[in-house]
């Protein structure tokens, strides 16, 4: 069985795109959730809970532009690895 | 008629979409998580709105209203009024001899208008089966997650006047 090292650099790349994308598809999940909670507990008179949301849904939004600029190196090394596009 | 002749031996249909399958889904992947992270920021731009409404929040001040006067409504009698503006709907019932309550007619699931079933001693909303309590308007059943603003009445003589709101 192959190593990841053996692997074309296309099918690497690929692979950690997917890998990011399913790692931001959580967190965006997540978000949405704390922005409909948010919203609720606004709606009903609790302002306690929007300065701790604001601070959560700010780390996971820079979390995923961090993988986001990952998955964008990788993929320049592979157009360079590969002279492609 | 020799530039009507290709000069390769590919099939036509690979000269013609020369793109691979496989690097269409690469550049596809690429993109998506772009619009993924840009959907995020998204996000978290609508918790900063929540943060910045939340923080510069001002109580509203509501005016005095007469809604109506004692004698108007039977016991279990109902009469609809807007309450502080024309276009916030409410509902007063009197529910005993000596006992008015209020509360705004919007539905706080999907802003239906609810209405006072008198057998069920509940008001109802039609839509969802939503059901709040007269006494309180604490939901009782069905998908609302937040009970109904209740309008402060104050007696001022033979008149039953809105002072206020209560948003619990």
């Amino acid at each position: 069985m192959p190593g990841n090292s053996e692997l074309p650099p296309k099918t690497r790349g690929l692979t950690a795109i997917a890998g990011a994308m399913s790692l931001i598809a959580v967190l965006l999940i997540v978000q949405v959730w704390l922005l409909s909670a948010t919203l609720e507990s606004f709606l009903a008179g609790n302002r306690g809970s929007a300065p701790p949301a604001a601070i959560f849904s700010g780390l996971m939004f820079l979390i995923c532009f961090g993988l986001y600029r990952f998955v964008d190196s990788i993929d320049s090394d592979v157009r360079n690895s590969s002279g492609d596009r | 008629m020799n530039w009507l002749r290709r000069s390769s031996s590919e099939p036509l249909w690979k000269e013609e979409f020369p793109v691979r399958t496989a690097d269409e889904r690469y550049v596809t992947r690429r993109q998506l998580t772009k619009f993924l992270v840009l959907t995020s920021f998204g996000m978290f731009v609508g918790n900063l709105w929540i943060l910045f409404r939340s923080l510069f929040y001002k109580p509203p001040t509501h005016p005095q209203q007469t809604v109506a006067r004692l004698g108007d409504l039977p016991v279990g009698g109902v009469k609809l009024f807007t309450y502080p503006t024309n276009y916030d709907h409410c509902i007063l019932v009197r529910t005993a001899e000596n006992e008015h309550v209020a509360f705004s007619q919007k539905c706080t699931h999907l802003s239906c208008a609810v209405y006072y079933s008198q057998e069920n001693n509940r008001l109802e909303c039609p839509c969802h089966k939503g059901f709040f309590s007269i006494a309180d308007g604490s939901v009782l059943q069905g998908p609302p997650s937040r009970p109904l603003p209740r309008i402060i009445l104050e007696k001022r003589g033979d008149e039953l006047v809105a002072v206020g709101i209560k948003v619990s």
